[in-house]
């Protein structure tokens, strides 16, 4: 059956992850509303600001986040990574505790310090490929969670459980590879 | 700039879609603006309204002002520089600057030349009144286009009007069989390869931004209705009576556009509107929207 990914619409970059998708078979819809989420397999939180994006929640939209990811897969890119760590830091600020990791926001810099690696990525079939990192937090400390990439030294995509966190953008390069992960490895119970 | 930094510039573009974009002048201002939901503030030492008013050259801020913004906020912060004027662009990509602004807002450096901004690391956003001066200034390396508008007004006709073009003009493109996209190449005083592009994917090969009169939030629905990924805000946030609360009512009226019970509750009660102008009331010389080409 065609899953289908719900991508919270509070701030950032949507339309790259649609498209993404919809490249791998599956439907997207746009998350706004609480109600919105019933019927999603899975939910991504974009890149973008995560500051923007935690003031356009209502109280209720975080609830229902919680409530959601307590029975299926968030995957969290850039901005998105920093609500789903368990702490933050640079500034200290509120975020959902989805993976087990402190991260840091603009640790990298401003926009003249992004830049594009080239990544190990430790999915089957192991899968290398360039990646962006757009004035990305940096993961400063991971307990249980799996560190699935690494750049130098520095974890850069991590997993716990369910739910799954890049601080780079496989949306904005042409590779398919992790998108695909995502909706084979999305869970719920 | 190389294919791998304009994928970056470009896709930092794309970070900013869904949000707002708001001028600030000092500190202050920007942590308002942070405070309220800004995805990026534009760090400026007069709003567009102030210029109109005060007259004279309008130049790049003071590199020590745009610090102290950077310092005080973790959003991107973003600058302008005078149309062709690029040492004022060199001036501010090497203050790290997140993204540069040739702006027909400040007075232009040259009358011929926008800044060739291949040459540049730091992304560009430029401003476009239609189709083909977008691609122009895609060709040149902008990696985000706003539409002109008319700033400082509080009037978004003009900001309408130059959405309304570019959006139709994309349409009639992708109407066109491969032939007629030399012509229309033509018309538009634009290069090939983008009119190809813009027929192909129905959209520009950056993200397309309002920008120029937004005043309320109903302006910032309707521009996102009609095709705007974002919106700049200049005078409307820090020339209206309540500030913090123009803010959040921006924003919220930007991320909910389609959602008009949502607008209607970030309408009410507000206050007063920036100060206004109808476009009658400007002669066309001390119109912005005409500088550059």
């Amino acid at each position: 059956m065609t899953k289908k990914i719900g991508l919270l619409g509070l701030q950032g970059c949507l339309e790259p992850h649609a498209a993404k998708f919809a490249a791998c078979g599956a439907e997207t819809a746009k998350v706004l509303e609480p109600g919105q989420l019933s019927g999603l397999d899975a939910l991504v939180i974009p890149g973008g600001e995560s500051s923007t994006m935690l003031r356009a929640a209502s109280s209720e939209m975080w609830q229902a986040l919680v409530l959601f990811a307590a029975h299926k897969s968030v995957w969290g890119v850039c901005a998105g990574s920093i609500l789903m760590a368990r702490e933050v830091r640079n500034p200290q600020q509120r975020s959902l505790g989805l993976l087990d990791m402190v991260i840091e926001r603009n640790a990298y810099g401003a926009q003249n310090e992004s830049f594009a690696a080239e990544l190990a990525v430790a999915i089957e079939p192991a899968h290398r490929a360039t990646y962006l990192f757009i004035r990305a937090p940096r993961i400063i400390e991971t307990g249980d969670a799996q560190v699935m990439a690494e750049h130098k030294g520095i974890p850069v995509m991590v997993r716990n459980g369910r739910h799954l966190a890049t601080t780079f953008h496989p949306e904005l390069t042409e590779d398919l590879a992790i998108h695909r992960w995502f909706l084979a490895n999305c869970a719920s119970d | 700039m190389t294919e791998e930094r304009r994928q970056l510039n470009v896709g930092l573009a794309r970070q900013l879609c869904n949000g707002v974009i708001m001028d600030v002048t000092n500190v202050e201002e920007a942590k308002i603006a942070e405070e309220a939901g800004a995805c990026a503030v534009m760090a400026l030492e007069r709003v567009p309204s102030d210029i109109r008013k005060e007259g004279g050259v309008a130049r790049m801020s003071d590199p020590e002002m745009i610090t102290r913004i950077k310092e005080a906020v973790s959003i991107p912060v973003m600058a302008k520089c005078r149309i062709g004027h690029f040492a004022e662009a060199q001036v501010l990509q090497a203050l790290g600057i997140d993204f540069i602004d040739e702006s027909e807002v400040l007075t232009p450096a040259d009358d011929d030349n926008h800044v060739d901004k291949t040459l540049f690391d730091a992304p560009f956003v430029c401003g476009a009144t239609n189709l083909g001066e977008a691609l122009r200034r895609i060709s040149e390396g902008a990696c985000l286009i706003r539409t002109k508008g008319e700033a400082g007004t509080g009037n978004v006709v003009e900001g309408v009007r130059h959405m309304r073009t570019i959006v139709q003009e994309i349409k009639k493109l992708t109407q066109m069989d491969s032939a007629e996209l030399y012509a229309a190449a033509k018309n538009l005083q634009a290069p090939l390869h983008l009119v190809q592009y813009v027929a192909e994917h129905g959209k520009l090969p950056v993200p397309n931004f309002a920008a120029g009169g937004v005043a309320t939030p109903a302006d910032a629905s309707l521009l996102r209705q009609i095709g705007a990924e974002s919106v700049f805000v200049g005078s409307g946030i820090f020339r209206s009576s309540d500030p913090p609360g123009f803010a959040r009512a921006i924003v919220e009226a930007t991320i909910y556009y389609n959602d008009p019970a949502k607008v209607m509750e970030a309408s009410r009660n507000l206050g007063e509107a920036m100060p206004s102008l109808t476009m009658e009331s400007i002669p066309a010389a001390e119109r912005l929207a005409g500088r550059g080409w």
